[in-house]
């Protein structure tokens, strides 16, 4: 039995009929007044009706400025926050008959939870803050090993060597247990990494993993995180702000405004031919390999601002090149298929 | 890309450690590398060393008195509550060579007083501290990483705690009851730990509680518990340290200020020492009596302080990010 949705059909990336997560109609709203028994005045409408699937194996972008609520879907996937509304299913392995099952994981608690916790790991952004302080490496790798009741201490360990080995930090007993501050910012994040991956995941949050880092280390760590996806077949919902790197690490990317996914596709083809006004205006601002190539300058009008109780109309309103007076009116645009799975949001295209 | 050795290998590396050969002995050979360099930088500090010397002396003073009792001073003489100086003319006598700090109105020698003394004072400032931070720290990380009702009604219990005069309470309660030393030290510990530092612990477990670290502690699959006591609670070491030498401070002052009004039921405290002077009429007497008063009030002085010194330097040991320099 699958769940059916109302999404349009989406051509599979790895050839699979079923996606291993489906989201429908997420939404998390925060309330602005933080009081024990205030009623909140106004809500932050970090994600609000967002739906997409990933298929197994795949990387998938997330691509969106600072505040538009990547983070926020990221920690609803993998369990760290209640959505407001709206529905996580997850693909669940214990089906054996045939077609697979998808379960919703919102309300998962006890059991199902820890089962999930295998399943679903995340990798954190910064890599300073993200592992404590007064924890060895061993600690820190084995810590969902030790919490989940994983392995002996002595299988533990030889784990942990091996992830250490698979992520590059050889030799793996000088590593051991060393703190996070005597690793480099590279280093640490590939113990996170390892961290996320000793579960033996097959979905992993990734959120900007190489933001906070040189640009010599964050290559080598895309370059390791895109390998072990190949190697180990993790699905990743890659994080990032910046759509050179997505274009490097996913296969499909979608495009992020202020809680509402604009514009997702295939990732050669939302490069090669974008159609949401704000996906063009982020392109443009990406240099392009090419120097013979010349994009047309795009220019959006001010500035990006929080989703505070926003107007139902179109979110990109307000910065728009090409807004219609079809767009003032109306609600905000419904994804549009425009052939082979590229979705616009947009009444313009 | 750091230079990489065969990985299939697993010959030691040609760093400073040995490997591990397994997980006991790699803690323990932890554990020493951590007091090896928190050791360092507390001896860096010199108030650090400075405070742990004269800490060292006040704790040879404790151990002297049951020795020189036991060996060169006889019961009847030198017992610092029922001996008596028969061969002094003239009580209070001012030092001499049997008596170098004399001898109070009672005509009972002020230097094993002063050494009787000293072992019960640190135990009521340890057992107050330990108590004090023990409460402390739970209430403070229940609260923060709890939140919600259960935050709300501790904390009020604190702000309730903080808002009672705590010197004054301590008067009253001694007068009504009948308290020794160690039902004050738990007394100290317990209106410390559940009021002003339950706060201070609460606001630094909450600066914990909303680091990255604690939702990668979730994503790993940890409950609750593990992330209080795995966590939190290992992350508020420093602010324990620096909370306990305070309140063996407040705990060795609050003893001193019942004992000099006659409330604690205690045999010898540094503090009945100055009420004795007191009561006998002797503390207005100017610097001519002093034998009575300054070896008792340096001591408390001294003590406090140097506790307070002791706090600050292991304070920067337990503080990782001043290890990093
Ligand atoms: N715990 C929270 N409480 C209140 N508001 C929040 C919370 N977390 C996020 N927000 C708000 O939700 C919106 C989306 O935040 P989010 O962190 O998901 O953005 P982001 O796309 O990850 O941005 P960045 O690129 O800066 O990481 C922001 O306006 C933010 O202020
Ligand atoms: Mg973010």
């Amino acid at each position: 039995m699958t769940v059916s949705s109302g999404l349009p059909d989406i051509p599979s990336a790895a050839g699979s009929p079923t996606p291993l997560v489906r989201v429908e109609s997420l939404t998390k709203l925060f309330p602005m007044s933080r009081g024990l028994f205030r009623r909140p005045s106004a809500h932050i409408h970090a994600v609000d009706d967002v739906s997409f699937e990933l298929f197994e194996g795949e990387s998938f972008g997330l691509v969106g400025e600072s505040g538009c609520g990547k983070t926020t879907i990221g920690k609803l996937l993998v369990k760290l926050m209640e959505p407001t509304g709206g529905r996580i299913l997850f693909q669940d392995d214990r089906d054996t008959a045939g077609g697979q099952t998808l379960t919703d994981i919102v309300d998962t608690s006890g059991k199902d939870l820890k089962e999930f916790r295998r399943k679903a790991q995340m990798i954190f952004q910064d890599p300073y803050e993200s592992m404590n302080p007064r924890r060895t490496i061993f600690d820190t790798i084995a810590e969902p090993l030790s919490v989940q009741g994983i392995g002996s201490p002595p299988e533990r360990m030889d784990k942990v060597r091996d992830l250490l080995e698979l992520v590059g930090l050889t030799p793996a007993s000088t590593m051991l247990f060393r703190y996070p501050h005597e690793l480099s910012g590279g280093q640490r994040q590939r113990v996170a990494i390892a961290r996320a991956l000793v579960v033996e995941p097959t979905f992993v949050v990734a959120d900007e993993p190489t933001s906070m880092l040189d640009v010599s280390f964050s290559t080598s760590i895309m370059h390791l995180m895109s390998g072990l996806a190949r190697q180990l077949g993790v699905t990743y919902l890659y994080i990032t702000h910046d759509l050179a790197v997505a274009r490097y690490m996913c296969q499909r990317i979608a495009v992020m405004y202020l809680g509402k996914i604009v514009e997702l596709a295939e990732t050669e083809e939302l490069l090669s031919n974008p159609l949401h006004p704000y996906t063009r205006a982020l392109l443009s601002a990406v240099p392009s390999p090419d120097p013979a190539h010349q994009r047309d300058p795009v220019n959006i009008l001010g500035d990006v601002s929080a989703p505070v109780n926003p107007h139902p109309r179109c979110r990109f309103h307000d910065r728009c090149p090409m807004a219609a007076p079809q767009c003032y009116v109306e609600s905000h645009p419904p994804m549009e298929d425009h052939g082979g799975g590229h979705l616009v949001a947009c009444y313009r295209v | 890309m750091t230079p990489q050795t065969d990985p299939q290998s697993s010959v030691p590396p040609h760093g400073t450690e040995p490997a591990p050969t397994n997980l006991t002995a790699a803690r323990v050979r932890l554990a020493l590398r951590g007091f090896r360099e928190g050791w360092s930088i507390f001896v860096e500090s010199r108030i650090g060393v400075i405070g742990l010397a004269v800490i060292i002396i006040f704790a040879l003073m404790a151990i002297s008195h049951p020795i020189l009792m036991a060996t060169i001073w006889d019961e009847a003489t030198y017992d610092p509550v029922t001996g008596y100086a028969f061969d002094q003319i003239e009580q209070p006598a001012p030092p001499s060579w049997a008596h170098p700090l004399g001898t109070d109105p009672l005509g009972r020698d002020v230097l094993s007083q002063l050494l009787s003394s000293t072992a019960s004072e640190f135990i009521l400032g340890i057992v107050a501290a330990l108590v004090t931070v023990s409460i402390a720290t739970m209430v403070g990380a229940v609260a923060a990483y709890y939140g919600g009702i259960v935050d709300t009604l501790l904390m009020r219990l604190a702000d309730l705690v903080v808002s009672l005069p705590g010197l004054s309470l301590l008067i009253v309660l001694s007068a009504l009851f009948d308290l020794n030393l160690f039902m004050l030290a738990l007394l100290i510990g317990v209106l410390g730990g559940f009021g002003g530092s339950a706060i201070i612990f609460k606001s630094q477990a909450l600066s914990v509680s909303v680091k990255p670290y604690i939702e990668a502690a979730r994503v790993a699959g940890g409950g609750r518990l593990h992330i209080i006591l795995v966590h939190i609670v290992p992350n508020l070491l420093p602010l324990s340290f620096l909370y306990m030498m305070f309140t063996v401070t407040g705990a060795i002052f609050s003893e001193a200020v019942l004992s000099y009004f006659g409330l604690l039921n205690i045999r010898m405290s540094w503090g009945i020492m100055i009420h004795t002077a007191s009561t006998a009429g002797y503390l207005l007497g100017g610097t001519k009596y002093w034998w009575l008063i300054v070896p008792a009030g340096a001591s408390i002085t001294l003590l406090c302080s140097t506790f307070y010194l002791v706090g600050r330097a292991l304070d920067e040991v337990a503080n990782p990010r001043l290890r990093r320099r």
